[in-house]
């Protein structure tokens, strides 16, 4: 009894501890969740590193309304069910003024009703499925929305690689790649293109022989994966297996490093599109490029860190322009983003809370993404 | 359509092989101690990882790509994890051997948790995917319109001649009428002069042996590795244990090549491969309804 009494007492102690720590005055609290292990763990490492440098440049030049902002990051292991996890503590223990996060739309989606319901501003870096934003007028993004990617992807498929009959083949276990795949194909269609088969795997599975010679079978000229790297990279190898050698290309859940690392010479000469590229891009770019080399040994940037770096940025900018930080205040302040200069180009925040900007494509060559044209919307 | 069919078949045979090397494993352990070591897709996890850590040594010494290479690392893979089978068995199962199946079954399910998790740790081999090297030099065989792998054929052939050994093993080693005694009646055994611990052990160690190979052949033919990568081809491997009726070698063989054909033939068709699982496993169940002891087992009466 005695024992148990202490253990309670201490208890209590260390929740009275941690409630001096949330209401100390000289600091803004904000949230971030994101994928820093498990599947995705590239996506939500960069966006992370993106993100912290952005806290690091604004405290450095004296934080945001004089206050310095202090960023608590949650890791939700890229599962499903761990970020609703993840932002409830965030918000109930943490009280962090908004939310950023996360890469993947399946799990923005999960934290965004969370968000709004507690009022909390909620940005995320990259998640490109339409739903995210339409949650509620407290969900916003900085990456412009899988109809713009897929009709991208459509004309760049119809135009520039002239293709005729193109098989698309889906993640069923993914917002993202669902969203993009239907997206992709009215584009396609209304190009004047023909679909001749539409696949579907789960995201995770390790052979995909069986769907991959059923698309062969249809003799397509190209192949649109909208899925994340790490089935992308085993996709093309086997792809090439079953001697399909028709160019295959997918959208931003390609960008990462392991896609080459996997991949290595199966990955050669596939496309995709994506937010930004170190090659191409304005003043702030280049400072930005130099910046996050400085800060992580000489790495370069991807579109993730770019837009964890934005999404930091555009939220201080709001509330600096709000005047303080509660939720209803920086909502209105960020939906009435104009013309924000950012890394990824400039961000104007339209009705439906997402980003208008430009789109990217990039291909790979030689174990590197090299540039091959924007196209603006 | 003759070239996508047997385009398919090859696919699935190279598929299911893989299967069948899992399921033995699962049904030499049912078939010796009467229950389900769930945590033998994870030993499978194992030896793709210690292949992993493995190669690049290897490869330095025997030169990259080449057989030897190959070779050397799939039999030091197989033997640590033929000594980790071993460990689980002689610290979570030993000590459980005369409580109900059902404890044993659960700590079987705590120790495939807890190999998942520790392997997720940053400090141990990380969440991230990693890239699984080339052991083999792989060349593409063209057949008119046909594409085969050359890793598919040594999966192939590899599966036959392991599966072969077992029988030889169980059938007609001293080793194996020991192994048969053990399974029948451990206690008439004890008393006949067999050391039943040592045999257990050896069971184990066989069947993490042979999970090992098992996960490189997986690794090789999608060469993303994490510390997950067990479970999904592991429940499969499981499942065809069963459709061939588990405790029965040549059964495991035949449900695995089953259930990678199913696999591969509804992932192919436009419009189902999205019910690919679902369709084949609906099979299966209609399959145990009708013969409920699998394939090629033989309904037994329990003794009361």
């Amino acid at each position: 009894m005695n024992r148990r009494l202490s253990i309670s007492v201490l208890f209590a102690a260390a929740l009275a501890f941690a409630g001096c720590d949330k209401t100390s005055s000289d600091q803004i609290a904000v949230g971030e969740f994101a994928s820093l292990t498990g599947k995705e763990a590239t996506f939500g490492q960069s966006s992370h590193e993106g993100t912290v440098l952005a806290v690091e440049e604004i405290n450095a030049g004296g934080g945001v309304l004089g206050k310095k902002i202090r960023l608590l990051t949650e890791d939700n292991q890229s599962k499903a069910g761990e970020s609703a996890n993840a932002v409830n503590k965030l918000i109930a223990k943490d009280a962090v003024v908004a939310v950023l996060g996360e890469v993947a739309s399946s799990r923005s989606l999960e934290a965004a009703p969370i968000c709004q319901g507690a009022g909390v501003p909620q940005i995320s870096p990259s998640s490109t499925n339409p739903k995210v934003t339409q949650t509620g007028d407290y969900i916003f993004r900085v990456c412009f929305i899988d109809p713009f990617q897929g009709t991208v992807m459509a004309n760049f498929a119809k135009k520039t690689l002239k293709a005729q009959k193109i098989a698309i083949f889906t993640d069923v276990k993914s917002d993202y790649s669902k969203g993009l795949a239907k997206f992709f194909k009215e584009g396609f269609l209304k190009a004047g293109g023909e679909v001749v088969a539409e696949l579907d795997y789960n995201g995770g599975d390790k052979d995909f022989k069986g769907q991959l010679t059923a698309i062969k079978s249809k003799a397509p000229e190209g192949v649109f994966v909208p899925g994340y790297y790490t089935d992308a990279a085993l996709i093309c190898i086997q792809a090439r297996e079953v001697g399909l050698t028709v160019p295959l290309f997918g959208g931003d859940g390609w960008e990462s490093e392991k896609l080459t690392e996997i991949g290595k010479e199966a990955v050669e000469g596939t496309y995709f599109s994506t937010h930004y590229s170190p090659e191409a891009g304005g003043p702030k770019a280049k400072a930005f490029v130099e910046a996050y080399k400085k800060r992580y040994s000489g790495k370069l940037p991807d579109a993730m860190a770019a837009l964890g770096y934005d999404s930091a940025m555009i939220l201080f900018d709001a509330m600096t322009r709000a005047g303080g930080t509660e939720g209803a205040k920086v909502r209105d302040a960020l939906a009435g983003t104009k013309e924000y200069d950012a890394v990824t180009g400039k961000i104007t925040i339209n009705q439906d809370r997402d980003a208008d900007k430009s789109a990217v494509i990039l291909q790979v060559k030689d174990g590197k993404f090299s540039y091959v044209e924007t196209i603006a919307p | 359509m003759t070239d996508w069919f047997l385009q398919q078949l090859i696919n699935g045979l190279a598929l299911g092989a893989i299967y069948a090397l899992i399921a033995l494993g699962y049904t030499m352990v049912y078939g010796v101690l009467r229950f389900i070591n769930f945590a033998h897709s994870d030993v499978m996890m194992l030896g793709a990882f210690a292949a992993f850590y493995l190669t690049p040594p290897v490869a330095g010494m025997l030169g990259e790509q080449s057989v030897w290479t190959a070779l050397v690392v799939i039999l030091l893979s197989a033997a640590i994890c033929a000594v980790i089978g071993m460990t689980i068995e002689f610290l979570a199962y030993r000590p459980l051997r005369k409580r109900p199946r059902l404890t044993v079954l659960i700590t079987a399910i705590g120790v495939s948790l807890f190999i998942e998790f520790t392997g997720q740790h940053e400090k141990v081999f990380g969440a991230a995917t990693k890239s699984f090297p080339k052991l083999l030099p792989s060349r593409d065989i063209v057949i008119g319109a046909l594409h085969l792998s050359s890793n598919d054929i040594v999966v192939l052939v590899l599966t036959a001649v392991l599966l072969a050994a077992m029988w030889f093993i169980v059938q007609r080693t001293k080793i194996g009428m020991a192994m048969r005694a053990v399974s029948y009646n451990e206690q008439a055994a004890a008393l006949m002069g067999v050391n039943v611990n040592g045999i257990i052990s050896f069971t184990f160690g066989l069947g993490s042996a042979l999970a090992a190979v098992a996960g490189i052949f997986y690794a090789m033919r999608a060469p993303g590795i994490d510390p997950l990568m067990g479970i999904q081809p592991g429940l499969r491997a499981f499942i065809a244990a069963v459709l061939g009726g588990i405790g029965n070698l040549p059964g495991a063989a035949l449900g695995g090549i089953v259930l990678g054909l199913l696999e591969t033939f509804f992932g192919g068709m436009p419009g189902l491969s999205n019910y690919r699982d679902g369709i084949a496993f609906a099979i299966l169940i209609l399959i145990l309804l009708f013969r409920p002891a699998g394939l090629l087992g033989k309904l037994q009466t329990e003794k009361v």
